[in-house]
């Protein structure tokens, strides 16, 4: 067993056993819903199905029922998808950097980060497959032989390479994330009386049977998936970033865009799995395992890559005016003063000014400030992927291109829509699905769990008087 | 647990199998489980993703149709490997992932539809069990020395020996 320090906190409260821990995560899959769940479930499928009527108006009618214009053809189509992808980058990094770096606080969440990685690039995937214009036709991003010639997509170009990272983004996480599941899935199915679920779940764990080879492997294929999927998040947001930094447009040609990307991704990420674990711990009593401690923690991260991020925005102006180019300068003075100020300092606000908060203990150690700081800190996200883009594009080289840029209802139905359809996924996982690693939990019980540290400690207190 | 299994292999007992919630740190060299190698297949899989690409890209932007994009010819492999790297590495991971994953699931017949492999449902709870296939001479041994370690439940199936605790 692995020994841990004593003065560190515990990651699990109270006197629980292996039992226990079973018995409190299997709570939601064998027990019934209460209200709460079916009011939110109602609210999400109908925001979803909203969504779903915007989507199908846009491939019935054409892209043209979006605010995208001439000027500004990048808007909210890109804005969402580059914010949601985003999001989506939490829980790789809680899954696989934090298990590369041996951090245990990653196992009560680990699940859950990984699920919202999932819905999230689900999300992210209907923006981009939508802002083709003729998503029938999206096939064509693949290098397919097909009957027009040698016609091959363009391997130099960014937004082919986003094709290629987020598909293998989405695949690998979700290959990590159901390997992971097969031992609980196990759990699951051992525990269930009724035949059906017992079936279900059955055939969902696949014969786990907890072998000591199986778990060598498990571990095995745990570490090298972790080991590539932490180069492979780093990528998918550095791509995302091309997709601009490769442009010519001023404000984007910059080459401090991956990293700012990346950092940014992680920090609207953690907001969003806060947001979602501190309803999750309330609503099915998980007090005992996504502690205090745990959200102090996701807090800590916030301020470190909140204030990367700060650094970034003030590095791009520093650059804007150092660097003499009048186009690169007017692009920042228009960000901030132009047509969209308004958006620019609601971004500044949200995302440099807001978590700074979490210096103070007491802020960062409250469930109340750190659910308000979380969505204000997604709120803050969104803006700067809105910043980025629209402002930018409505004032470009060519002031006969100069547009403003208005969204229409069917950009404002699509974007809540995939809101409701990340909820509605999210809701459902909740039920069917254990929502903690339990297996990984128990291995670190007795090393971190509270009463057994404070055994741990009576007894070497004991010897030393002895 | 961990002694138990250790007495077990000094009285020269093989242990066939230990089931547990859990995986436990240490055990595979007392039992007698070798290291796994699907490390080395994942390394295998992502060679074999980064020479598709690279024959891919090769092939559709050198050989098949060259074209100069933006004053970038790419009439050599060469001339336009940087903006190659991403899809290559992004096709590196894709096969090292997913061939790990599938290997890992084969070799242990995890498949859907298969039967559960663990013979006493608790032990994806909280039971650890110590899995035996003895003659009746070993099997009273192994009893005395799993009750000695503090067993919960010895139990005699035939010739087979189990123990939990």
């Amino acid at each position: 067993m692995h020994a841990e320090s004593r003065i560190r906190e515990p990651l699990i409260i109270g006197d629980k056993s292996y039992r226990q821990i079973t018995d409190d995560i299997i709570r939601p899959i064998e027990g019934k819903a209460n209200k709460y769940w079916y009011m939110l479930f109602t609210v999400s499928v109908l925001t979803f199905m909203w969504g779903i009527g915007c989507l199908a108006y846009t491939i019935g009618v054409g892209i043209g029922v979006w605010g995208s214009n001439n000027g500004v053809d990048w808007a909210w189509d890109i804005t969402n998808f580059v914010w949601w992808i985003g999001i989506g980058h939490a829980g790789t990094l809680i899954s696989a950097v934090l298990l590369l770096f041996r951090q245990k606080w990653r196992m009560a969440i680990n699940r859950s980060a990984e699920a919202m990685t999932i819905f999230a690039v689900m999300c992210a995937a209907i923006f981009v497959l939508l802002h083709t214009g003729r998503p029938w036709l999206d096939y064509m991003l693949f290098p397919l032989p097909n009957q027009f010639g040698s016609l091959w997509p363009n391997f130099n170009s960014p937004l082919l390479w986003d094709v290629f990272a987020v598909s293998t983004y989405f695949t690998v996480s979700c290959v990590f994330w159901y390997i992971g599941l097969i031992p609980d899935f196990g759990m699951v199915r051992d525990r269930a009386i009724k035949p059906l679920s017992k079936k279900i779940y059955g055939l969902l764990s696949f014969g786990w049977g907890g072998g000591a080879r199986h778990w060598s492997r498990f571990e095995e294929v745990s570490l090298v998936l972790a080991g590539l999927s932490t180069p492979l998040v780093f990528s998918v947001h550095s791509i995302v970033s091309f997709d601009f930094a490769t442009s010519v447009v001023p404000g984007w040609h910059t080459t401090i865009f991956p990293p700012y990307f990346v950092s940014g991704a992680v920090f609207s990420g953690f907001a969003m799995v806060l947001t979602l674990m501190l309803i999750v711990r309330k609503v099915y009593s998980l007090e005992a395992y996504v502690t205090i401690k745990h959200i102090e923690y996701m807090n800590i991260v916030i301020i470190v890559t909140g204030s990367i991020v700060g650094v970034a925005y003030l590095t791009e102006l520093f650059v804007a005016w150092y660097s003499g180019v009048e186009f690169e300068q007017y692009a920042f003075l228009n960000r901030a003063t132009g047509p969209y100020w308004w958006a620019y300092w609601a971004m500044m606000t949200c995302n440099v000014i807001s978590p700074q908060l979490f210096w103070f203990k007491k802020i960062r150690t409250s469930l109340v400030a750190t659910f308000m700081l979380s969505i204000v800190v997604n709120i803050g996200m969104w803006f700067e992927r809105f910043v980025i883009i629209v402002p930018t594009l409505c004032r470009t080289f060519v002031p006969g291109t100069w547009n403003m840029y208005h969204p229409t209802f069917v950009d404002i139905g699509i974007f809540v829509g995939t809101i409701g359809m990340f909820f509605t996924f999210f809701l459902l996982y909740a039920r069917t699905f254990p929502v903690i690693a339990q297996a990984e939990l128990k291995s670190i019980l007795k090393a971190s769990g509270e009463a057994q540290k404070k055994l741990a400690a009576t007894q070497a207190h004991d010897s030393h008087a002895h | 647990m961990l002694e138990g299994c250790k007495k077990l292999r000094a009285q020269g007992i093989r242990i066939k199998d230990v089931f547990t919630p859990f995986p436990i740190h240490g055990i595979d060299p007392i039992i007698g489980v070798p290291r796994t190698r699907l490390a080395i297949c994942a390394f295998l899989y992502g060679l074999t993703g980064t020479a598709l690409a690279t024959w891919m890209m090769w092939y559709m932007m050198v050989t098949d149709w060259p074209t100069d994009i933006g004053g970038k010819p790419s009439f050599e492999y060469f001339m336009a490997v940087p903006a190659f790297i991403p899809i290559t590495f992004e096709s590196a991971v894709f096969c090292a992932a997913h061939g790990l994953a599938l290997t890992y699931l084969l070799r242990c017949w995890l498949v859907p539809g298969a039967k559960a492999k663990n013979p006493d449902p608790r032990t994806t709870d909280d039971k650890f069990m110590i899995y035996l296939e003895l003659n009746d001479e070993q099997s009273v041994k192994a009893g005395e020395i799993l009750t000695a370690t503090g067993a919960s439940e010895v139990n005699h199936k035939g010739t087979i020996t189990e123990k939990e605790h």
